[in-house]
């Protein structure tokens, strides 16, 4: 339903617009279509590699750092401040010095993602480990649990609602910077293709069609991680 | 059993809650610790459960000092302590899958350590195997407490420390559970420190009873004859009114 309300709002400003710039969504679900067969699936397919390696490498390695940080008071003092500098630095400046340092190829794409990601998930699975009710670590240390035991059965648990909300929020970003990164030094990915289209070939149903393959992919994702929170947090869907 | 020597315990900055304190609990007796808010009793369960240190003197288990929490003592507080996120089953069971993780390491699992009994057991003794699947937020604060007992009793635990733990149920449940701990005292010959602000259940479940204040004394309760029950209580309350008066 929103769907076909999306694509009557955009027909009616098609139409009010009138201009090559801006066709109807009909001729763009046309061509989309047809670029189907012409190489769109391979863009998208290097997108979804990219962003998706982006994003589990920002989880493997920020929701271990951030239970740490959380679950110890000493570590959050040390490094509380450390975070909260690099934090609102827009990591975007970096990309000069990430192609210097990894060069053009994948690495430095998903680095550039890893990079955004990583402090958002890291702040909030932080702030879940620390938010803990102590009467829960202390009954499970009464069962014997030591440090170990608790990362294992409390902290990484409990923290697993954060680090799935760290995701949702941050897929916007991702696909964003996403675009950004394949807008140099790649000839395949959606960013690439949006672009080349657009400001090149001046084909602009084409580059909606990319559009369109973006938003399907953020959908994708937001579904994924949507799945993965109802098989692995079942608890916050009963009562 | 318990021996505490000379133990003085405070919070840093502040004047000390315990102070040069003695007690001395037998095996298979069931104490209450009774006092008002903020007289120690809380914090006196978790010094016997290694969660906290003496500032001074010496805590002592079956003989040994004690430095960490110990294996076979079993802990149960206020707001039970249940992971939100494991079922009545996964929670009964926690303390054996935390053994688990570390193995037969003598410090988090004692050597050649077999539980008596499986946790299935305590499920159907204590009459949650129809909950067994569901989470803490799906059942009632009995059934909750009831888990939490479950989870303590599967470790054959010899010594029980409960926090408040009835405090917030209704009358009928508390009752039902304050019978339901005494009857497993019983059987599995386990010592009991209960602590507790309200008179009524120190006198229902300890055979002795603790009242915490400035100057600690010690209460035995004969559970005979109502006419007795009620001279203890109105004795206790007299303590406990006279102490808040004091302050």
């Amino acid at each position: 339903m929103s769907i076909i309300g999306l694509g009557i709002g955009w027909q009616i400003v098609a139409m009010l617009v009138n201009r090559d710039i801006l066709p109807a969504p009909w001729d763009v679900f046309v061509v989309f279509v047809d670029e189907l067969d012409n190489g769109l699936v391979t863009h998208f397919l290097y997108s979804l590699w990219r962003v998706t390696a982006g994003m589990a490498l920002s989880v493997l390695v920020a929701a271990p750092v951030g239970l740490a940080i959380g679950g110890s008071k000493r570590l959050d003092r040390i490094f509380s401040p450390i975070i909260y500098i690099l934090y609102p630095i827009p990591k975007v400046v970096f990309v000069p010095v990430v192609l210097l340092f990894l060069g053009i190829g994948d690495v430095a794409k998903i680095t550039l993602i890893f990079l955004i990601l990583f402090f958002q998930i890291l702040v909030l699975v932080r702030d879940q480990a620390a938010g803990l009710p102590p009467q829960l670590i202390q009954s499970l240390q009464s069962l014997g649990a030591g440090r170990r035991a608790l990362f294992r059965f409390v902290y990484l648990p409990a923290s697993l609602p954060a680090i799935l909300t760290a995701l949702r929020q941050s897929i916007g970003t991702a696909v964003a910077v996403l675009y950004i990164t394949e807008l140099f030094a790649t000839k395949y990915g959606l960013g690439y293709y949006i672009y080349y289209n657009g400001s090149t070939l001046f084909n602009y149903p084409a580059m909606y069609a990319g559009v369109i393959a973006m938003s399907l992919l953020g959908l994708g994702m937001y579904y994924a991680v949507d799945w993965a929170e109802r098989r692995l947090c079942k608890w916050k869907f009963v009562g | 059993m318990i021996n505490l020597h000379s133990l003085t315990f405070g919070y840093p900055h502040t004047a000390p809650i315990l102070q040069d304190f003695n007690w001395k609990v037998e095996r298979g007796e069931t104490w209450a610790i009774l006092g008002s808010s903020g007289c120690g009793k809380t914090t006196l369960l978790y010094l016997l459960a290694g969660l906290r240190f003496p500032t001074k003197g010496v805590i002592e288990i079956d003989g040994e000092r004690l430095t960490r929490p110990r294996p076979r003592s079993g802990l149960i507080l206020q707001d039970y302590g249940l992971l939100p996120w494991a079922t009545v089953r996964e929670n009964a069971g926690l303390g054996l899958q935390v053994r688990d993780f570390y193995g037969e390491d003598g410090k988090h699992t004692p050597k050649n350590f077999q539980p008596e009994k499986d946790p299935e057991y305590w499920l159907t003794t204590l009459g949650l195997s129809e909950v067994a699947d569901k989470y803490p937020a799906q059942i009632s604060g009995g059934q909750r407490q009831r888990t939490a007992i479950a989870r303590t009793l599967a470790l054959s635990p010899d010594l029980l420390l409960m926090d408040e733990p009835f405090s917030s149920l209704d009358a009928i449940t508390r009752e039902d559970l304050q019978n339901l701990t005494l009857s497993l005292c019983k059987e599995q010959n386990l010592t009991l420190v209960i602590v507790t602000h309200a008179i009524e259940e120190a006198i229902a479940l300890g055979s002795k009873i603790l009242l915490l204040d400035s100057s600690p004394r010690v209460f035995e309760n004969p559970h005979v004859g109502e006419m007795e029950q009620r001279e203890l209580y109105e004795l206790l309350r007299e303590k406990m009114r006279s102490e808040k008066s004091e302050k």
